[in-house]
């Protein structure tokens, strides 16, 4: 399916929701407003929980603020619904900002506890609050103008509704391709490899978590002037749940999703409640929740990431768009060869009782190739730690062009110029390869959330692109662009993440062991790379268990045993020198 | 060629019944038959059981009544009402049992023009100029202000109070708030708890620092009975009073001794095999009851059920007078049923004696309240 | 406030607690084990308490339709796995398990439910006609998907605990309940009246948190549950099975479930969508412990408990905005003290 196709069936969609009113019983309609409403509320989750991984069940509480920051403002104080909308949005994101910037550093089950916490709070605030009208509510809110027609019917508020719902959705596709959009999808599976790419996770998360309750204050806007009565009771903790459960049910990882699993979720409701009654008269009340529940569990067991993704797999393809040429990105300049680039001053880590870095230091000019080889515990993956800043050493320094960098944290380091692979390969296997290699390139792009979410970042975008796909093509994978990273076999995977190391386009480049696991034509293509790098004066730091494969391609190495240096020279000296050939093979050859 | 007019007469014939079947009143009817507000929810629902048992016809028109659960949540209270309205094509409105989702209710009930009777304790917002709703219960202020009476006839000043922290425990506090503003009695605490609390003890204390002469109860159903057992627990001997919430023989049974001699306001139906034969409540309390046995397999033993044939009977009497300008099923129809309802006069309910005129939600006074007292597990009218 | 009142204050936040304490417990008990969060915990609770009563009123408890039900299910769901593992030697033993064991209290209960019975038989009677109940649903519900994410878990577990209140609504309607106390005895110490029920209650939740602890730290099956529940694979490699720990876990929990229902009874009245706040509030206390450590599940319990004593009596109306407000700091306290190990999650 071609994107011009995808285009066509989006508009033929709208214009089916344009005539609706025409095709179908009021009643319809007012269902439909009700699937409008949830779907943004549900859509703030897709954005949240199932894009970046953040359990929330207090999006109903977002909703409710919004509903009654509308109503006090209307009904109480008679203003006009568009400053409700206005007090609705600056309150619900001032309150959202706050809280997420207090609880989004939890791990872990804190997070969506924290959110059932402060969720079950502020719906409780609202019964008790005397401006709010208690558990009684506030009545009689006018409904919204847009000029001089008021939205008074179900047929009239449709448009507004599902013109906003279509607005959200493109706003948030387009800021999921963008490159905040990457760096948010890239937060699921571990924070690690994404600070190590410059990226200030913690900064991604608290604006998602804002861009989710904006979703939910427009549903509660809308909610309050379609109903023009608000009370505490539909925005308490079960509201919440219900909300997951549409995500859950449509498809938690798609915008789509959203839409679906909120249609899904109000019809069945409606069927059950139209049809139980025939079945089992007298007591249809009480079992419309059983069969909903079960029904709902039977279909996540049948279709566990939901429906959408079900019903996709039935669907074409969408065929990517392949980069087009653009004007080259802006080189960093690289320093002098020779220049002293990384120097390690009597560095020191301990773990408990054990003594994994023992007052380590080298140096690092610019241009070379610097191999630290030792055996199996030396320290060496620890050292690596300690100067890209994962650890931070106990005693020492390390300085990277004259810049003391031994406390910094990761990003600030992958933004001065170091850029790392890791033992373990850290990819995101569901993204594809192009998208791997892109997150490389965050910080020398600086579009921002709202500038991906209105395109405005296409220039930047497309030379961020093309500047990714010349990267594949220099390790090789360029035919395999849009491929998923899991398919990759681990060689490949490994040039992946050289790529992506390079597309920050770094001073010093530094290796994690890139060999261990490869087979012998895989090392042969990752010497051809080294060779390249060289040959483009790159200044690298690998780290290396196999001697053969190393001492070709270093200038000089540094041996490491028992967590301190051992010796350090040419890989000629080295490999006669008796110390180190005790090490590894424990006694002189 | 026969076949095929035999099946066009056949359609014809199907169609023609239907059209003649939209030849009856529809109402629909709302109520919670799940979630928190099922404890008064369920009692209204076996009311309606019993009213059309009662009757199930207005002359010669056949009356289809809808039920509907909204599950306590006033969103599913909006919805039920545009389906009932859109869908269904009802002619009254009837519902529901928690005053959040009344009022939701009522809101679609005047944008779409339907007459409504609440059976919830409601205040129709003012500024809604053509009115649609009535609400059939007393007030809560007239409910608090009974008690309040007796108190005064017996000498009480210091209330403590302690209610839900829901629209039920505010309407109650505020009825006890104007009688104390009014200098009638002081109100000596505003203490709340949910109806998923274990304990009340913090709330009790306090309560009991005051030194009350009487407590004021603004809970309902079963919870009602959590802080009389605390209340108990501290030794509290002195007076409590409630209201009609509280009428409910889970209530009676949980609270055990800790609610004996309690003065409660209540509809006389509660009490009918004891109101003397003069009363005006004696003779239809009596058929309610049978409606009731009939329909439910028990005499009823709340105070709620009653709203709901209350509401039937505003209903039958209004219905008669407005089949006589219009046709069920049309907005004439709805138009003229609104109007009857409104110029209710002197009609005799279970709860109290009905009047109803434009402009005012409730229709009932000081005759649609006695106080009953709790006497071993009986409720015993205390003229 | 003066300290006669914050005695009893404590008192009651400790009574409280300690019912939060035996419900956290089993929630980290079944955490640790099938890395589900069992959110309808609370729910079987309830259910244990409403049999009870309606035992006590000599009706037959609505219990038994779910019993049969799921057990019916549970034989089928099973009986159909074997057929295609071709393990059908495996079925007549099946059929015991998932079939006969449940449905022999069940008809116990059928048998015996209008005769008045004593105390102790009733109790008895409630608790082995709810002990299948978890297992059966672990069966029904979750072996299906035992290696989903655990949202996915999450979320049909939370499905399961509205299903189990809409039956409990259905069965035993929407009054609630409180069971004939164990003991009426009323004991004063300290100048303060503690009633005996209490203390049994706090009792209980004492030694079951430290029975637990011995049991998971240094007994062997204790450690196999643990490993199951942290790497299934490797749990089977090494001769675990991983449905029968769950399994096992499950029947353990219900019976930790069936002890707290019948203590709480007496002491605070159950409706049949009590189990949900009360569960909350329990789970709090289990995240406070990191749902790991059944000491500081204890202790975050009854933290849980004190808290809601005084802010009670601090201002009714807004106390679960200060309960739930205050929550907040102490899981930040809590997240930031933990290692963080969980960084790196792999991606599925």
């Amino acid at each position: 399916m071609t994107a011009r196709q995808q285009r066509l069936i989006s508009v033929g969609a709208i214009l089916l929701l344009a005539v609706a009113p025409a095709l179908l019983s009021p009643f319809k309609i007012t269902l439909l407003n009700f699937i409008g409403i949830y779907t943004l509320a549900v859509l703030g989750l897709v954005l949240l929980t199932g894009v970046g991984g953040m359990l929330s069940f207090g999006q109903a509480a977002f909703v409710g603020i919004a509903a009654y920051a509308t109503a006090w403002a209307c009904a109480i104080h008679g203003h006009s619904p568009w400053l409700g909308l206005v007090l609705a949005v600056v309150l619900v994101c001032g309150i959202a900002a706050l809280l997420g910037a207090i609880t989004l550093r939890l791990e872990g089950h804190f997070l969506p506890l924290s959110t059932i916490a402060w969720g079950l709070a502020i719906y409780f605030l609202f019964g008790n609050i005397d401006a709010l009208g208690h558990f009684n509510g506030i009545g009689d809110i006018p409904p919204i103008s847009i000029g001089a027609v008021a939205l008074r019917s179900s047929v009239q508020i449709f448009y507004l509704i599902w013109a906003v719902v279509i607005a959200a959705l493109y706003l948030c596709g387009n800021l999921l391709a963008s490159r905040e959009g990457r760096a948010l999808r890239a937060l699921r599976g571990g924070r690690i490899m994404v600070e190590s790419l410059g990226i200030n996770s913690f900064r991604i998360k608290v604006a998602t978590f804002v861009i989710a309750a904006l979703l939910s204050a427009l549903s509660g806007w809308l909610y309050a002037h379609m109903g023009r009565f608000v009370s505490p009771a539909p925005f308490d903790v079960n509201a919440g749940i219900l909300y997951l459960l549409m995500a859950m049910v449509g498809g938690m990882e798609h915008l789509l999703g959203a839409v679906v699993g909120a249609t899904i979720v109000t019809l069945l409701r409606n069927t059950i409640q139209d049809v139980l009654p025939l079945i089992a008269p007298g007591v249809s009340g009480q079992l419309e929740t059983v069969v909903f529940a079960v029904l709902f569990v039977v279909l996540l067991q049948r279709a566990r990431t939901g429906l959408l993704p079900f019903l996709l797999r039935w669907l074409p393809q969408l065929e990517p768009s392949r980069p087009i040429s653009a004007p080259p990105m802006a080189r960093r300049r690289q320093p002098m060869k020779g220049v002293p680039l990384l120097s390690v001053e009597g560095v020191e880590r301990r773990f408990g009782g054990l003594l994994a870095v023992n007052d380590v230091s080298f140096e690092l000019k610019a241009g070379e190739i610097l191999g630290l080889i030792g055996p199996n515990g030396a320290g060496k993956s620890t050292m690596f730690n300690l100067i890209t800043g994962v650890l931070r050493p106990d005693r020492g320094r390390i300085r990277f062009l004259d810049v003391d960098i031994t406390r910094r944290p990761q990003r600030e380091i992958a933004r001065a110029g170091i850029a790392r692979t890791f033992q373990h390969v850290k990819l995101r296997p569901r993204m594809t390869l192009l998208d791997n290699v892109l997150l490389g390139i965050y910080p020398r792009t600086r579009a921002g959330f709202l500038a991906g979410a209105l395109r405005l970042d296409r220039a930047e975008e497309s030379q961020a692109r093309y500047e990714a796909i010349r990267l594949l093509q220099r390790v090789g994978l360029a035919e395999r662009a849009f491929e998923s990273a899991g398919t990759l076999p681990l060689g490949s995977q490994r040039l992946l993440e050289i790529a992506r190391a390079l597309a920050a386009d770094p001073m010093l480049l530094v290796l994690d062991e890139p060999a261990a696991g490869l087979r012998r034509t895989e090392k042969l293509d990752l010497a051809r790379l080294f060779e390249n790098l060289r040959a483009q004066g790159l200044t690298v730091l690998v780290v290396e268990h196999d001697m053969d494969f190393v001492m070709g391609l270093v200038d000089r190495t540094v041996v490491m045993d028992f967590g301190s240096k051992l010796c350090e020279g040419l890989p000629t000296e080295i490999q006669a020198d008796p110390r180190v050939q005790e090490a590894y093979l424990g006694g002189v050859v | 060629m026969k076949r095929v007019l035999q099946i066009a007469a056949l359609i014809a014939g199907a169609a023609m019944t239907a059209s003649i079947a939209h030849a009856e009143i529809k109402v629909g009817f709302v109520t919670s038959l799940s979630g928190p507000g099922a404890s008064i929810g369920i009692p209204y629902g076996r009311g309606i059981r019993a009213a059309i048992e009662y009757a199930d016809n207005v002359g010669d028109q056949k009356i289809n009544l809808i039920q509907l659960d909204d599950g306590s949540d006033p969103s599913a209270a909006t919805r039920n009402a545009r389906k009932l309205v859109e869908e269904d094509k009802v002619d009254l409105l009837i519902g529901t049992s928690s005053v959040p989702s009344t009022m939701a209710m009522m809101a679609v009930a005047s944008e779409l023009k339907v007459p409504m009777i609440a059976i919830s304790p409601v205040n129709v917002p003012a500024s809604e100029r053509d009115r649609w709703g009535i609400a059939v219960p007393q007030p809560p202020s007239l409910m608090v202000s009974v008690v309040i009476d007796r108190m005064k006839r017996d000498g009480v000043k210091n209330v403590a109070y302690i209610g839900f922290s829901d629209a039920w425990g505010d309407l109650v506090y505020n009825g006890a708030k104007k009688a104390a503003d009014a200098g009638e009695i002081n109100l000596l605490t505003n203490e709340r708890y949910a109806r998923t609390d274990t304990s009340v003890t913090g709330q009790v204390l306090k309560i009991v620092a005051t030194h009350p002469d009487a407590v004021l109860i603004g809970g309902s159903g079963t919870q009602g009975a959590l802080p009389l057992l605390a209340l108990a627990e501290r030794g509290y001997k002195g007076r409590l009073d409630g209201t009609p919430a509280l009428l409910n023989p889970d209530f009676v049974r949980l609270s055990g001794k800790a609610a004996e001699g309690i003065l409660v306001s209540a509809g006389p139906t509660i009490v009918a095999e004891q109101l003397p034969d003069t009363h005006f409540s004696k003779k239809i309390s009596m058929i309610f009851r049978e409606a009731h046995q009939k329909a439910n397999g028990h005499v009823p033993t709340d105070g709620f059920s009653a709203y709901s044939f209350d509401a039937w009977l505003i209903f039958l009497d209004a219905a008669k007078r407005a089949l006589s300008q219009a046709q069920p099923g049309s907005p004439e129809f709805r138009a003229a049923l609104r109007d009857a309802i409104f110029t209710t006069k002197e009609l005799i309910g279970t709860h109290a004696i009905y009047n109803f005129e434009p402009g005012a939600s409730y229709g009932v006074d000081e005759r649609g309240l006695v106080i009953v007292r709790l006497v071993d597990g009986k409720w015993t009218y205390e003229p | 406030m003066d300290a006669q009142i914050a005695a009893i204050l404590a008192i009651d936040g400790i009574a409280t607690g300690a019912i939060y304490v035996l419900i956290g417990l089993g929630f980290v008990l079944i955490f640790a084990v099938t890395r589900v969060i069992f959110v309808p915990f609370g729910d079987i609770v309830s259910f244990t308490v409403l049999t009870l009563a309606s035992l006590e009123m000599r009706r037959l408890p609505g219990t038994i339709g779910l019993v049969i039900a799921l057990a019916g299910l549970a034989s089928l769901m099973e009986i159909v796995a074997k057929l295609r593992a071709r393990e059908c030697h495996l079925i007549p033993r099946t059929i015991l398990c998932f079939l006969v064991l449940p449905l022999l209290p069940a008809a116990a209960v059928w048998l015996l439910s209008g005769a008045p019975l004593a105390m102790p038989s009733r109790i008895v009677l409630s608790l082995a006609l709810i002990l299948p109940i978890a297992p059966l649903l672990d069966r029904v519900a979750f072996r299906p998907i035992a290696d989903g994410s655990i949202l996915l878990l999450l979320i049909v577990s939370v499905a399961i605990h509205f299903a189990l209140v809409g039956l409990g609504l259905l069965f035993f309607g929407p009054e609630g309940v409180r069971t004939q106390p164990l003991s009426d005895a009323v004991l004063e110490i300290a100048g303060l009246t503690v009633s005996a029920q209490t203390l049994l209650i706090v009792a209980a939740s004492i030694v079951f948190s430290g029975l637990l602890f011995l049991f998971f730290d240094f007994s062997l099956t204790g450690k196999a549950l643990q490993a199951t529940a942290l790497n299934r694979t490797g749990a089977r490699l090494v001769g675990i099975r991983p449905a029968s720990t769950g399994t096992a876990a499950y029947l353990l929990a219900s019976a930790l479930a069936g002890i707290s229902g019948v203590l709480i009874g007496p002491a605070t009245t159950i409706f049949y969508d009590s189990g949900f706040l009360i569960g909350l509030k329990a789970f709090v206390g289990a995240i406070i412990g990191a749902m790991a450590s059944y000491p500081m599940t204890a202790l975050g319990a009854v933290f849980v408990g004190l808290l809601e004593s005084f802010a009670s009596f601090w201002s009714s109306a807004f106390k679960e905005v200060i309960v739930f407000g205050l929550l907040i700091p102490v899981l930040l306290w809590r997240s930031l003290t933990l290692t963080a190990d969980t960084d790196e999650s792999t991606e599925e």
